[in-house]
């Protein structure tokens, strides 16, 4: 299976996906000439040409709307946000327009769009370039959310979500594109709403998504060196859920961390507390634990910046505490 | 036409077809309008109810420029437009009182009518949140080539909105088939134009972003008409886009909620603009014309009342949508 990196997975799965349909095209800032500010859409205007790869100027709200409208005339956008922090200055559409389209008209406009750019920190961006949005879009009936950590679903989602006939939130990660790894050739879809064992222990589940699986995973490794043996569950999708493999994890280890970049208030560690008090209740060990960013806005310095965010050590103290061992 | 065919000198007028079609879809409006104001007050319509009597003209005029395909979006005024593009007085009345045989099954309401068979693409509520997304329409004919146009309706308040001058823009350095049609009532609500705005000849606008404008008496419907003719053919043969000022007045209140005059206008003023009624100038010029004669005028109104009460009849006794409603529409399959 070839290598690639989490970036080159995305733009194969943007040029299959324009490939097989011709009402699929790229909106957004400098995904033209200029071949995408992260390089996503790199050599897709020499394929698909300036009607399909759409250079937009620095107008998120317009041109989320003028997508949801070409979505209303038939076609299969795809925006892309050059990062999700100027995504807010477009959430009207997202939520008003590209949510309740379905809805509002009695189920006559379907809505198949895909808003997608990078979300969360990166490093040493400071308050306004570091958010990570997805209580926020995972919020809204009507959206889809997916937030893939690796470069094999991060293709297989697109794929998905470019397919889908309702608005899908593509998160992805700066600090993700250059991650290598597997990536089948071809027809990958992953499907939206199916979460993924990425590493299986019995102690105790480490539930992640995006950018918190390598966290995770380098927490699982630590802990093992403690002869603690731990479940890395990527979530992949945060709208719809798969509650089904959180239950089924925490059924199994009795005991879970949830590990995500936003906020902690009404965060998505707060969704999934609540559902597994509510469903696995009986078979919890300990309370839920929840490590995510500092409840501050992202600060610039390193050190500073280190300490909000989610971190290997801190995934390990959690754990401990879950196990009662501190 | 119906009753008014009788009309003895409608052969010798070639545009008497089209002016008495005109002529009966203002005064359908009217009517199904005053009808939904009283259905509001007896508590059968809830929420927010925005009326279009008094501008009548401006979506009989333009519709009547637009091919049976082309695109029309609104704002939440809307339901003159919605009518004229073909949803029958059932399916819009059903929609006001929330039942399962309305034009969005009783899920959109007064604000949300919609009918995407026939190119009816909405009520939006939010003020201006609709502007791109008539620009993405025509985006998306002119991608895939099928030469429908898009007028997007909207009030003079959304002007001031940022949605509003974004889309302007890159219609214009897209080359969109969209006119964008601004029905200047005067008001956003309560709020005189003019105290928000820097620029009050919203036509002016279109300098900013390149694009080709008309100022237009919303008042009289063969005066829209002739202006959004002309910005259809741009649209239709030059793909290009255009602003249309229409000014016009709104005789009710903002709302069903709100009142017809007081702090904001005064009652001479409205009744002043009352004395311009484009129902009736249009009616008069048909009368002089001898396209038609009062008896005719009558026979067209009693039909168009029994009409609408037909739709109020139909509505009321339009079941309610099922429960399980509730969960369905929100993804498709």
């Amino acid at each position: 299976m070839p290598t690639l990196t989490y970036r080159d997975a995305l733009n194969q799965a943007l040029r299959e996906e324009m490939q097989r349909d011709p009402n699929v095209f790229l909106m957004g800032e400098e995904v033209g000439v200029y071949q995408g500010a992260y390089k996503v859409s790199r050599g897709l205007l020499e394929e698909f040409g300036p009607q399909r790869i759409v250079d937009t100027p620095i107008a998120e709200l317009g041109f989320a709307g003028i997508g949801v409208g070409a979505a209303m005339g038939g076609l299969r956008p795809v925006i892309e946000f050059m990062t999700w922090n100027f995504a807010i200055l477009a959430l009207d559409q997202i939520v008003n327009s590209a949510a309740k389209m379905l809805y509002m008209s009695g189920g006559q406009i379907p809505m198949p769009i895909v808003f997608r750019g990078p979300n969360g920190a990166a490093l040493q961006l400071a308050a306004q370039h570091s958010q990570a949005w997805e209580s926020w879009v995972s919020h809204i009936p009507g959206l889809k959310v997916v937030a893939p950590a690796t470069p094999a679903d991060a293709k297989g989602l697109l794929k998905s979500a470019i397919r889908d006939n309702n608005p899908v939130m593509v998160l992805e990660g700066e600090m993700l594109y250059n991650l290598k790894g597997e990536v089948p050739d071809g027809e990958h879809l992953v499907p939206i709403g199916r979460a993924d064992v990425k590493r299986e222990g019995k102690d105790v589940t480490l539930i992640c998504h995006s950018k918190t699986l390598a966290v995770a995973q380098k927490a699982a490794d630590q802990l093992a060196e403690q002869d603690i043996s731990a479940e890395v569950l990527d979530l992949r999708s945060l709208r719809p859920l798969d509650d089904e493999a959180i239950l089924a994890s925490v059924r199994k280890t009795n005991r879970a961390v949830v590990v995500e970049e936003g906020w902690p208030h009404a965060g998505i560690g707060a969704q999934l507390v609540d559902l597994i008090q509510r469903d696995a209740f009986d078979h919890l060990d300990a309370p839920v634990q929840r490590v995510g960013q500092a409840d501050v806005p992202m600060p610039y310095n390193k050190h500073l910046e280190r300490a909000a965010k989610a971190s290997p050590e801190k995934v390990v103290a959690a754990a401990r505490r879950v196990l009662y061992l501190d | 036409m119906t009753a008014t065919a009788r009309s003895p000198k409608k052969a010798a007028q070639p545009d008497a077809d089209l002016h008495l079609k005109m002529l009966r879809q203002m005064l359908l409006i009217r009517r199904f309008e005053e009808k939904a104001a009283e259905a509001y007050a007896l508590g059968k319509i809830g929420g927010f109810c925005h009326l279009y009597i008094g501008q009548e003209a401006v979506g009989v005029g333009a519709l009547a420029a637009l091919r049976d395909d082309d695109y029309v979006i609104c704002s939440y005024r809307e339901h003159g437009q919605a009518l004229v593009k073909g949803i029958s007085a059932n399916a819009v009345m059903a929609e006001l009182f929330g039942k399962a045989t309305g034009c969005s099954k009783g899920k959109g309401g007064s604000m949300h009518l919609f009918d995407a068979k026939k190119g009816f693409m909405g009520g939006h509520g939010i003020v201006g949140g609709h502007i791109p997304l008539g620009a993405g329409l025509a985006f998306a004919s002119k991608y895939l080539g099928n030469e429908k146009v898009c007028v997007c309706f909207f009030g003079e308040a959304a002007v001031n909105i940022g949605a509003f001058h974004e889309t302007m823009n890159m219609a214009s350095v897209w080359k969109l088939p969209v006119i964008f049609l601004c029905e200047n009532n005067r008001y956003g609500m309560g709020t005189a134009f003019e105290r928000v705005a820097a620029v009050t000849d919203i036509v002016e606008h279109a300098c900013s972003y390149d694009m080709a404008a008309e100022l237009v008496d919303g008042m009289n419907v063969l005066t829209v008409y002739d202006a959004t003719r002309r910005a259809v053919e741009r649209a239709r043969k030059q793909s290009q886009p255009t602003l249309l000022e229409v000014r016009t007045y709104r005789f009710m209140g903002h709302s069903m909620s709100d009142p017809l005059h007081g702090v904001y206008r005064t009652k001479d003023e409205v009744e002043e603009q009352k004395a311009r009624d484009p129902i009736t100038n249009l009616a008069n010029k048909l009368k002089e014309e001898g396209v038609i004669d009062q008896q005719g005028l009558d026979a067209l109104d009693a039909e168009i009342v029994a009409e609408v009460e037909q739709s109020v009849k139909f509505a009321d006794e339009s079941p309610d949508p099922d429960p399980d409603q509730l969960y369905t529409d929100v993804l498709a399959d």
